[in-house]
Parts: structure tokens; C-alpha cells; sequence
């Protein structure tokens, strides 16, 4: 493991609080995940099955929905494409015990936004529901991402601390990108794998540490603030100060 | 081998000899009543024609000198032996002349043809039925006369009047169609019991054979189904379909006796490399349990705790991953992928791991080279091998190096990942590795789950393409062979 012992304990300081849909028959997971979504600063309904989440989505503004894909009485799918079709647009992120490459492909498909494969570590989940949240993916069009001094130029693809240029090889590039989009949010090693390298597998060896401390040492060598923090047993998130 | 007439019914063999005699003996009788009818037909027609011709003949006797010369020549054909009828008759019926004696009641009442075939008793044969009868009729009556008719002659006549009222009946006599219906009768019976012979022969002889062979491999499919999987079906060498059901159920029985070994080893590595993670894990928990500590050491044991249960979900998804792959995971997800670009990403992603671990890591790949596959799969089969050639590459005196090499031999696209670390020097050895769980000697230092390089392998299986490990002299090459794409 290359997290360095120095950061900060895991106390996160998430952007704001969301309403949050879980629709999942497994009372216990369901539960579970209400509790955490709660402590995480955040509100969570549960729906027991596919019927009574529909109706609820239908009815209520939800910021996120994390729907089970195979439920009693209307599996996960259906109820997407259902939602869908009604011009519900809520992010949704599809939790499976299925997790081919072509089970990804036709949740995708359905109308999800993000796939989860059972089973997973809460911090994950919360990870990607942060990242889908409606109210903060506003960044796609913005052409240059600020954090702190540091600063990114999506047209000119050029770097900049405290007007410092600084260069990067195309991947470090397309990762330092990912990781200001989502500034003050976590991002997991999974989320930078299927988004940077769009590769949905375990690799063996951690080699997306490698790159990010790669990174981190192009970006905050020679400046007395660090910015690229790493969360204990999550990811990483940029952040200033 | 004793069986019941019910049991016997049961067997295939004899179910289709019954059926096929049945179906062939319809088809016979069938074709016998056609010919027969038609044939009876013919010769009712000729039969007519013939007295046609008769009455002909008479008439022109008639023309040329009245009745005395007609009474004349049908006396003197009378006389001549031959199936033909004459008989004249005055207006009342009674009989003048001819050669008939006595004929059914109601014959001579309707001109023209007879309707039906009647009996008929010819001149001279009467007295000697009459004889032999004796004392059993009393009178000579109508019912005496249809006995005698039924044992006597049928016959077909035209009856006609002449112009001073008298009747003249011309017939013949229907002895030889009669005949020939009683042989052909005759036939068809010997026809239909030698079907029936034939039938049971057949079954006797083939039925039986087949419901022997059947038998044995039943036998033997017992045996092996009791447990015995090293069993095989009899082959006799015959080269008939039974032979080839047989070695086709054999090389399915070779494929499951492989699997269940397969499975037998999987199971007993499963114990070990899922057991042993299981075990520290509760270990561990129990140690925190345990004692006081401090709220750190709670911290860091449950840390400990998901690090280690990660590792065993990776272990499980590899395990799932794999006998998905092996078991023919069929998937409409594979397109054009670029070897060269997958070659290029994964050396890119692993380039900075290589330069920490001070190994230098190299592609040799120029222009695209595409296959039908699946880029995320191959993306991890390669990803799993460089990870490997990373890790052994180091130990070995000289500089530590990884290469990756893309090109095309013949009908396969061969992509290689080379080291010059130790390598796996045994051959052996070097085929077992690719085995799940295998982690040979040296490298249970390193960590692993022992699935990387199976992983790889069933990845390739999929793509219908091979994994070979090629010692390197130095180090180890690893031979990811693709199939060459068909359709350019």
C-alpha cells in the first residue's frame, strides 16, 4: 500500500446533503445502507421492491436513486426503463450481483448511470452516489477547473500552479481532469480505472497509487500546500487547503 | 435373457417390426383387392364380349332360315363341350332346348343382361346331384333347385325374346374368373404369413441385436454412473451408428471426467487459498476482541479486517470469472479490438509500477493488428500477465527487463510478453502454472492469488486462441496466440 501515513484521519468533508432513493429487497442491505447514507450527512428512503420504488421515484425529487438490480415484483431494469420513459431523469446507480462485462453493458443500457458489483465497500458506493449527484455534475461544460492555485485548461490542455507552468504526460493529464471535475468529492481507484483508463477490472497490483503519487509529485513538488489528498480506506479527492 | 411378451413390446426394435408389418400387410392386401377387382372386371368384359359374338352368330342363323334353323345350330353347339350356355324357352319359360337343365328361378323373366351372376344347373349333371341326393328331398321343388344352383355353376347369359314370343338365353359359364379369384385369395394369404414369418425374423435377428447392443451400453452406463468415471461404452469397431453414439458419449465422459477432476483440485485449492485468508481474518478480529486496546489498534484491526476481505472478494470474482469464461461464456460483447492499442494502454498503465519496481518495460508495437474479442477481457488477460513478468523479472544478475512484442506468424497473431528474470526452467512446472491456484514454489512470497495467469488462460480459450509458456533463456515469454481475423 502506497498511502502515505500523514494525511489527515477520515473525517470527510462532503459537499452537501442529498436525497437519496435506495430501492432493495434485502431488508438488512437496505437498512445498512439508510444508516450509512444517514451518518454520511445525507437522507435516505427505502423501498422494499421494484413496484413500491417505482411509485416513490415517480412521486418523489430525488437527487440519486441506488436501485437492486434483481427484486421481487419488478426488477431493477424495468424499473429504470420505466422511470425513463416517464422523463424522470434522477442519476441512478445500479447495484448487481452480476458483474460480466455484458450484465455492465445491458444495466448501462437500461438507463443506469453508474454499476455496482456486490459485494462492495460502502465507501465506494458513497464515492460514485456523490459523483452522480444532479446537483453537482454541472462542471461538464466548463472549459478550465479551478481548485485552490491550481488551475486546468480543457482547450489548451495546459496545467498551471500559482501560475506555475507544470507538464504532464496525456494520462496525467486526463486524471488530474477527472480528479478536479470532482474536486472536494472523493474518487475511488475503481472510479479512475473505468474513467481514465476505462478499464472495469481489478488490477493486481494497485497501479492506479502509482500514478496518482506520480501525479502528486508533478503537482505539488516545490509548494508548501498539498492538494491531492488520499482518504483512508476510499480514494483520493483534491481539494485546497 | 427371459422377457415377458409385454416387455418384449416395450423394445424399440420390436414396436418397429410390428408397425412395419402391419403398414405392409394393409399395403399388400390394398394392392391384391385393386388388382383382383380390376382383373374381375376384364374378364367379365371379355366374358360378354364372347357371348356378344354368340349371339351374333345366331342371329345371322336366324335371318337365314327362321326358327327350325336357330332351334338347329343352338342344338348343335349344345352338344359341343365348352363354358358356353344355350336355352330356348317358350313364352312360359319352359325349357325347349339347350344345355341347360334346370337355372335360378325369375332369370328369364327380364330381358337383356343378367343383373347379377345366377346358378345355373347344366344338362346331365342334374341326375347324378340328383342321385347322390336321394332320399333326402322328397320334392322336387324351388328350394331343391337353389341347393343344387349354389353347388353348381354361376354364370352371366342375355336373355332375349324372339319375335313369336319364345325366349333364347345365351350365357357363359363363370368358372374361370372364379378361379382365378380363389388364387389370387390363395396367394395373398401365403403372401401375408410370410410377412408375418419375415416380421419376426427381422425382429429376431436385427431387433434383437440392436436391443443387445442397447443393453450393453446401458450396462455400461450404469457402472459409470455408480461411480466408476474411468468406464467407458463398448466400442465393437463396426463403424455403425452404435459405434459412433458410443465414442461420441465417450469423449463426453472424457470432457466430464476432466472437469471433476478439475473441480476435485479447484475444491481442495479453494480450501487452501480462501481457508487461509478466512483464518487470519477471524484471527484477528477475535485477537482485537481480546484485551484492551487502545481506539487506534480498534481502527487499524478492522482496517486490516476490509483490506483482507478486498483481497478475498478479488479471489472470489477471479474464481467466478473463470469458470464463466471456461464454461463457454457467450458474449454478444465482442467486436474490432486494436492489439497494438491494447499493448500501448496496458504497458502505460503499468509503466510506473515497472519504474518503481526499477524495471524497464518496453513495447514493440507499430501498426494496428485487430481481432474479434473482447477489449476489457484481453485488457485484463494482458494486464495480469505483465503484472506477473514485472515481478519476477527482478533477481536475475542482469537489468531487470520486460518486453512486449505484437506479430503476426502465419494464420495466428502472436502477442508476447517476455522477462529475463529466472523463469520457470522446469517444463513441468512451466505447464502447470497456468493451472488454478498453482503458485509454484519461488513465488508464494509474492503476492497473488495464483488466478492471474488462469485467468489468462480461460481469457484466451475465449477467443478461441491459446496461452503458451515459452522458457526464454534468459526468463519466461508468455505467447498470448490469437486467431487471425476472417473477414478482410
Amino acid at each position: 500500500m502506497l498511502m502515505p501515513a500523514t494525511q489527515p484521519s477520515s473525517e470527510i468533508a462532503y459537499n452537501g446533503s442529498m436525497k437519496i432513493l435506495v430501492i432493495e429487497d434485502d431488508r438488512e442491505a437496505a437498512d445498512y445502507l439508510q444508516k450509512a447514507f444517514t451518518e454520511a450527512g445525507h437522507t435516505a428512503h427505502v423501498a422494499g421492491d421494484g413496484e413500491t420504488g417505482f411509485a416513490l421515484a415517480d412521486a418523489g425529487d430525488y437527487d440519486v436513486m441506488v436501485i437492486d438490480r434483481m427484486m421481487p415484483r419488478r426488477d431493477g431494469l424495468s424499473v429504470i426503463a420505466g422511470l425513463r420513459s416517464r422523463g424522470n431523469t434522477t442519476p441512478v446507480l445500479i447495484l448487481s450481483a452480476l458483474g460480466e462485462v455484458d450484465d455492465r453493458v445491458t444495466g448501462l443500457r437500461a438507463g443506469g448511470d453508474d454499476y455496482l458489483t456486490k459485494p462492495y465497500a460502502f465507501s465506494e458506493l458513497l464515492a460514485r452516489v456523490e459523483v452522480l449527484n444532479r446537483r453537482a455534475s454541472a462542471k461538464e461544460a466548463e472549459t478550465v477547473y479551478r481548485v485552490g492555485d491550481l488551475e486546468l485548461d480543457r482547450l489548451s490542455h495546459s496545467v498551471r500552479r500559482a501560475s506555475r507552468e507544470i507538464t504532464l504526460q496525456p494520462r496525467e493529464f486526463r486524471l488530474l481532469e477527472y480528479l478536479m471535475r470532482h474536486a472536494g468529492q472523493v474518487v475511488t481507484r475503481t472510479m479512475l480505472l473505468e474513467n481514465v483508463w476505462d478499464y472495469h477490472f481489478d488490477p493486481q497490483t494497485n497501479v492506479i497509487d502509482v500514478h496518482v503519487s506520480r501525479l502528486r509529485g508533478k503537482i505539488e513538488k516545490g509548494f508548501d500546500k498539498s492538494i491531492l489528498h488520499t482518504v483512508r480506506g476510499a480514494g483520493y479527492m483534491l481539494k485546497s487547503g | 435373457m427371459a422377457l415377458s411378451v409385454p416387455a418384449i413390446m416395450k423394445t424399440t426394435a420390436a414396436r418397429l417390426s410390428a408397425l412395419y408389418l402391419l403398414l405392409f400387410a394393409i399395403c399388400a392386401v390394398a394392392l391384391v383387392f385393386y388388382m383382383t377387382s380390376l382383373s374381375a372386371r376384364m374378364l367379365t368384359g371379355q366374358t360378354q364380349e364372347t357371348i356378344n359374338d354368340e349371339v351374333l352368330g345366331l342371329a345371322r342363323a336366324y335371318q337365314r332360315g327362321g326358327l327350325p334353323v336357330l332351334v338347329r345350330v343352338v342344338e348343335q353347339r349344345s352338344r359341343q363341350p365348352g363354358a358356353n350356355l344355350y336355352l330356348i324357352a317358350d313364352a312360359n319359360g319352359q325349357i325347349l332346348t339347350g344345355n341347360v337343365q334346370s337355372l335360378e328361378p325369375g332369370v328369364l323373366e327380364t330381358e337383356g343382361w343378367t343383373s347379377s351372376p345366377f346358378s345355373y344347373q347344366r344338362f346331365g349333371e342334374g341326375e347324378l346331384e340328383r342321385q347322390r341326393n336321394l332320399p333326402a328331398d322328397q320334392s322336387n321343388t324351388q328350394s331343391d333347385v337353389q341347393a343344387q344352383g349354389e353347388k353348381g355353376h354361376n354364370a352371366i347369359a342375355l336373355v332375349l325374346r324372339l319375335p313369336n314370343q319364345m325366349i333364347m338365353l345365351v350365357g357363359r359359364d363363370l368358372g374361370e374368373p372364379e378361379r382365378f379369384r380363389a388364387v389370387i385369395r390363395r396367394a395373398l394369404t401365403l403372401a401375408l404369413g410370410m410377412m408375418g414369418i419375415g416380421g419376426l425374423l427381422i425382429w429376431f435377428f436385427v431387433g434383437r441385436a440392436a436391443l443387445k447392443r442397447i443393453d450393453s451400453v446401458s450396462e455400461a452406463s450404469r457402472r459409470i454412473m455408480g461411480g466408476d468415471l474411468s468406464g467407458r461404452l463398448p466400442v465393437t469397431g463396426a463403424g455403425d451408428e452404435f459405434d459412433r453414439l458410443s465414442e461420441n458419449l465417450n469423449v463426453m465422459l472424457a470432457r466430464i471426467a476432466t472437469l471433476n477432476e478439475g473441480l476435485k483440485q479447484v475444491s481442495d485449492n479453494i480450501a487452501h487459498d480462501l481457508k487461509t485468508p478466512l483464518t487470519r481474518l477471524r484471527n484477528r478480529a477475535e485477537a482485537t476482541l481480546s484485551g484492551k486496546h487502545k481506539t487506534t489498534d480498534y481502527r487499524q484491526a478492522l482496517e486490516g479486517t476490509i483490506a483482507e476481505s478486498d483481497q478475498l472478494i478479488k479471489t472470489f470474482n477471479a474464481i467466478l470469472m473463470i469458470s464463466r469464461l471456461e464454461a463457454g461464456y457467450s458474449s454478444e460483447n465482442t467486436n474490432r479490438v486494436d492489439l497494438a492499442q491494447a499493448v500501448r494502454d496496458v504497458v502505460e498503465l503499468y509503466e510506473p509500477v515497472a519504474e518503481e519496481a526499477g524495471v524497464s518495460l518496453e513495447a514493440d508495437v507499430r501498426e494496428a493488428v485487430f481481432v474479434n474479442g473482447n477489449r476489457e477481457l484481453i485488457g485484463q488477460a494482458l494486464s495480469n500477465i505483465v503484472d506477473n513478468a514485472i515481478k519476477y523479472s527482478t533477481g536475475a544478475n542482469a537489468q531487470p527487463a520486460v518486453r512486449v512484442t505484437l506479430e503476426r506468424a502465419g494464420a495466428e497473431i502472436k502477442l508476447a510478453v517476455s522477462d529475463n528474470g529466472h523463469g520457470i526452467p522446469d517444463d513441468g512446472d512451466r505447464s502447470r502454472a497456468t493451472e488454478r491456484f498453482v503458485r509454484l514454489e519461488k513465488s508464494r512470497s509474492q503476492p497473488g492469488s495464483g488466478l492471474g495467469l488462469s485467468l489468462a488462460k480461460a481469457v484466451m480459450t475465449f477467443h478461441n486462441g491459446r496461452l503458451d509458456l515459452l522458457s526464454g533463456n534468459p526468463g519466461l515469454s508468455v505467447i498470448m496466440s490469437f486467431p487471425v481475423r476472417e473477414d478482410h
